[in-house]
């Protein structure tokens, strides 16, 4: 929307505009030139009439109030509360575009996150204050394993304040209220934020969600000194609401029609994960997005890759096999993991188990592949090994059920057992003295 | 001072009236916060100006003032262990005044203006010195002696110069011109980051830049002076390898430039760096290394100062005789700045949306690096070698920047990821990388490693592509279907894929591996292959030979000890023969 002959608008400010019904709608300015200045509405503009509508501008950007108390409350997407309750009463407003974090100022993520998932904590493990994204597809059980890391997720020896803030960008009411109720059930609410925008609101709010979840979560994590995670679903919906106002504004378009800055825009938000100087709070996020015919090299995915620190991706095959969380290991990659694994942290034979469970489970799934063409008689009798290594790895290490909450310990226990089906002489990975130390015995 | 007002605003480009005065790429302030920005375009009146931070806040009428000059660097003792954004603001020195966010229009000196530094005279009362003569020097770090220069274009008899200790800005000396006018001598000079810094004359490179990664050195090295890119999807290895690089290269001086990538990326160097050693000097690596971070939510247009900034300090010290590596990560991202300001000035897009410069913008980066003479009397030569990243959208390397850099950069080193996710790191692909330095590397090699080192090399690269060819029939037939000879090639590309290519940058045996051991390596490899081919040869049985005991101990060379991997290996090699010999023995009972 174009309003013209208006003096001292500046770029980025929010706009009410009011109706001739006394109707206010939001709006945000996209671009100022001259007395004309484009603007862009949060809702929808039915019932906007050209001669009677009026525009005020508010002298700042889009702000969210923020308070200690809004853990347990319910917001939409532009941070107003919707449970019913009373206002917040804030103690300062934040401009939810937030600032960059300098980095030399922040500290490197290193305390270990038990999630009690053995494939992320084995193989993937997820430290505070990384930002881990779950590349999943429609149809697959990503909510699900969302919320087993927001039920079971733990540091060690440590009793620190914990909050969850939750972003839903347009999904639909019953995947929302999966996650709600799922947080009721464990007593998880009393210590969450939930920002909702749901599929039949307007996807414009949609741009302002998950900044709204990431302004609260950065006022817990560092002014009141909180360990945060952040989950965002589905950061698809996100992109798509950018690329329609990149359209609007007659962009020239980058790949398959998102716009050239998408790069930039997600890393404004997933770069506010993190841990810094001069607080004891930290933010892990945890964005959920679908890849579009599970394409990993979709602009989203393939984007969201380059900026996040490693990726969990769930595979449609594991799912139809029937194991849960359905993680397709190979690909998956925790970036953090080699600060936050080893002695102290876990175990001293950690690190090499790790790559050992990785290089055996890559080979007995090629000896599969091969054994699939040529039958079991033309592989050679490591690889016959090595086969059978990677089904018991599928069937006891992956498959664990959405409700099995293992230690770590058992996890790397595991692990030992699995390897043992392979001779002693294929650990090339793991250090020598570990092999007799953590070799099953008998 | 020309000032002019503001009419349009739209992200980092803002457009300005009244402003005829104005330079092409002059450095111009925005608004009541001071932004800072750049005059990239100008119609008559109108400038065009990019943003080097977050714009919102602005509007129309608001004051942009020019300063005159075009977006420089401050050149001097003090840039070493820094850690800078793209516009070349130091963010160490940004935390101490505002926090640990980046707040809008903040101004901080580049070089600390009050430490004081011990300048030695070379030179004194009376000598004429011309452009790139030292006038003395400062221990600027335990390991880099910093020479201060006469700047470029400048010509003259030195009227007062004297040793002692000084800030940056003081006065050391005074400088009689040509035409009379008398010049203050500081520590600090200026140079525009859009401009190559001059040289005496550019030679061919012949001296490989040692990193000590066998993929690299072994089969695809970098020349010192050269350029190399690091393409790879994303989880692929990329930082890793360019950390590496940045760690063990045997440059005199590392500039790394985090461009568009991850804060946690560069915070990590800047907390490890401190704790390692160069393997050369014994000292910390940080005492050799400039940082120049725009991480990927920081203001998009500093992105594309901050590979200029970067080289342009790289050329400094390769100015003073230094060798000099220039380490992007990523070009992809400085290139998507590019796009992104062209597609707000409303240009006609080339490919996939990037402006048609795009490929001679590249090309006048990695133009920059090269071995040279520097300027001044003493002839003294210096090299900057420039590596930079490139991300591949979905991991496909024929899209605009991938295919322009391959233009232009003489080695590349093609990350896969299907290597990846088999966990063999570095993940560099021996099949589609190539350097085309090899050949002229030939003879240092041959003098400085061994005269086996080229003959070597090569035959790995023969093995694996063998082995590649094998494995086309294996996938369609099986193995049994291969005779032994074929077979033991594919446990030799076996060994030589696990025991020699792959290399693990977190063990501290393994991270770095000098020539010597390399070659040692190579021939230990080869070493088992002649022994075990005559074994077969012999009457020996392939699957035995395949499961002999000591192949577990030739998995584990690479990690002895450089102070005693001869021993090692002289006995693993006996081993081999002994167990060779055993087999051939007990053959055919």
């Amino acid at each position: 929307m174009l309003v013209k002959q208006v003096e001292g608008v500046k770029y980025d400010e929010l706009g009410e505009i009011e109706l001739p019904n006394g109707d206010i709608r939001r709006c945000r300015v996209l671009e100022v030139n001259g007395r004309n200045v484009l603007v862009q509405l949060f809702e929808s503009s039915a019932g906007l009439n050209l001669a009677q509508s009026k525009v005020r501008f508010t002298g700042h950007s889009v702000e969210l109030p923020v308070s200690p108390n809004m853990l347990g409350r319910v917001f939409n997407g532009m941070g107003e509360p919707t449970d019913g309750g009373a206002k917040i009463i804030p103690e300062k407003s934040l401009d939810i575009n937030g600032t960059p974090i300098n980095p030399a100022a922040r500290y490197y993520p290193s305390e270990f996150i038990q999630t009690g998932i053995s494939t992320i904590d084995g193989l993937n493990t997820l430290v505070r204050g990384q930002k881990l994204p779950i590349f999943s597809g429609s149809g697959l059980p990503h909510a699900n394993l969302a919320a087993q890391i927001a039920r079971q997720a733990k540091v060690r020896n440590s009793d620190s304040k914990f909050a969850v803030v939750f972003a839903a960008v347009g999904i639909t009411f019953e995947e929302a209220d999966f996650f709600i109720s799922d947080f009721k059930k464990t007593g998880a609410i009393d210590r969450t934020v939930l920002f909702i925008n749901l599929a039949s609101d307007p996807a414009i709010e949609r741009i302002s969600t998950p900044r709204m979840a990431l302004t609260a979560a950065e006022y817990l994590a560092f002014e009141c000194d909180m360990h945060v995670l952040v989950i965002i679903t589905d950061i698809t919906n996100y992109a798509e609401a950018l690329r329609e106002v990149s359209a609007a504004r007659k962009e020239v378009p980058g790949r398959r029609g998102y716009p050239g800055y998408l790069y930039t825009d997600l890393a404004t938000m997933y770069e506010r994960a993190g841990r810094k100087m001069g607080s004891e709070g930290s933010i892990t996020m945890i964005p959920i997005l679908s890849m579009p015919e599970d394409d990993k090299t979709h602009p989203i995915p393939d984007l969201t890759g380059y900026i996040t620190e490693g990726q969990i991706i769930l595979s449609r095959d594991m799912y139809r096999k029937g194991y849960m969380p359905p993680v397709d290991v190979l690909p998956s990659l925790s970036r953090l993991k080699d600060k936050g694994i080893g002695e102290g942290k876990t175990r001293e034979d950690h690190a090499g188990t790790m790559n050992q469970l990785f290089s055996s489970y890559a080979r007995g799934k090629e000896a599969k592949e091969l054994m699939v063409v040529l039958g079991e008689a033309a592989l050679s009798p490591m690889d016959r090994l090595y086969a059978k290594f990677a089904d018991a790895f599928e069937e006891s290490y992956i498959n664990q059920g959405f409700y099995e909450n293992r230690t770590i310990e058992e996890t790397l226990d595991l692990g030992w057992k699995l390897l043992s089906i392979l001779p002693k002489s294929e650990m090339k990975r793991i250090k020598p003295e570990m092999v007799e130390k953590y070799w099953p015995r008998g | 001072m020309i000032q002019g007002k503001i009419l349009k605003v739209s992200g980092p480009l803002v457009i300005a009236e009244g402003m005829r005065e104005a330079n092409m790429f002059d450095v111009v302030r925005v608004g009541e916060k001071h932004l800072i920005g750049e005059i990239i375009e100008m119609h008559g009146d109108r400038a065009s100006i990019q943003v080097y931070e977050e714009t919102a806040g602005i509007g129309r009428g608001d004051i942009v003032v020019s300063t005159g000059a075009p977006l420089s660097v401050e050149l001097g003792p003090g840039l070493l262990t820094n850690i800078y954004d793209g516009i070349q603001r130091p963010l160490e020195a940004m935390r101490a005044k505002c926090g640990s966010n980046i707040t809008k229009g903040i101004e901080v000196p580049s070089l600390d203006r009050d430490k004081v530094w011990h300048f030695e005279a070379n030179l004194a009362f009376g000598d004429r010195v011309s452009e790139g003569d030292v006038y003395g020097t400062v221990m600027e770090t335990e390991v880099i002696q910093h020479k201060i220069l006469v700047p470029p274009r400048k010509k003259g008899t030195i009227v007062e110069l004297r040793s002692g200790d000084f800030r940056i800005t003081d006065r050391i000396g005074k400088l009689k011109l040509e035409d009379g006018t008398i010049e203050e001598i500081t520590l600090m000079q200026k140079w525009p980051v859009r401009v190559a810094r001059p040289y005496a004359k550019k030679l061919p490179p012949v001296e490989p830049m040692i990193s000590g990664q066998r993929v690299i050195d072994a089969l695809f090295p970098i020349a010192k002076g050269g350029t190399a890119c690091v393409p790879g999807p994303f989880g692929s290895g990329k930082t890793v390898v360019q950390h590496q690089l940045a760690k063990w290269s045997d440059v005199d001086l590392v500039v790394y430039i985090g461009c568009g990538e991850r804060g946690n990326e560069m915070t990590d160097v800047l907390r490890e760096f401190p704790e390692l050693k160069d393997p050369r000097t014994g000292k910390s690596l940080m005492m050799r290394t400039v940082l120049i971070a725009n991480t990927s939510d920081m203001p998009v247009a500093a992105r594309e100062a901050s590979i200029y900034t970067g080289i342009t300090i790289a050329e400094y010290y390769r100015d003073m005789g230094y060798s000099v590596a220039v380490i992007a990560d990523s070009t992809s991202r400085w290139a998507e700045a590019l796009r992104e300001m062209s597609g707000r000035l409303e240009e006609m897009p080339g490919e996939e949306g990037y402006p048609a410069y795009l490929t001679s913008r590249l090309a006048q980066f990695y133009e920059r690096a090269g071995k040279v003479v520097c300027l001044g009397e003493d002839g003294r030569e210096g090299a900057l070698s420039a590596i930079g990243a490139v991300s591949p959208q979905g991991g496909d390397i024929s899209e605009p920047v991938t295919q322009a850099t391959l233009r232009i950069v003489k080695v590349f080193w093609g990350l896969d990821s299907s290597l990846a996710y088999r966990r063999h790191f570095p993940a560099i692909n021996w099949l589609n990388s190539y350097s085309l330095y090899r050949d002229r590397l030939s003879d240092w090699f041959s003098e400085n490693v061994s005269k086996n080192w080229m003959e070597n090399t090569g035959k790995l690269l023969k093995i694996l592509q063998n082995e590649n060819e094998l494995q086309e029939i294996v996938k369609l037939v099986g193995v049994d279907a291969l005779s032994a000879e074929d077979r033991m090639t594919l446990e030799v590309a076996q060994s030589i894929r696990e025991d020699f290519l792959q290399q693990n940058a977190f063990e501290e045996d393994d991270s770095f591996t000098h020539l010597d051991k390399q070659n040692a390596l190579i021939e230990l490899i080869f070493s088992f292959d002649e022994k075990a081919r005559r074994a077969l040869a012999s009457g020996a049985d392939i699957q035995s030979i395949s499961e002999l005991p000591v192949r577990e101990k030739i998995g584990r060379a690479k990690a002895v000890p450089y102070d005693k991997y001869k021993t090692e290996y002289a006995k693993i090699d006996a081993e081999i023969t002994e167990q060779l010999d055993f087999l051939v023995a007990n053959a055919g009972e």
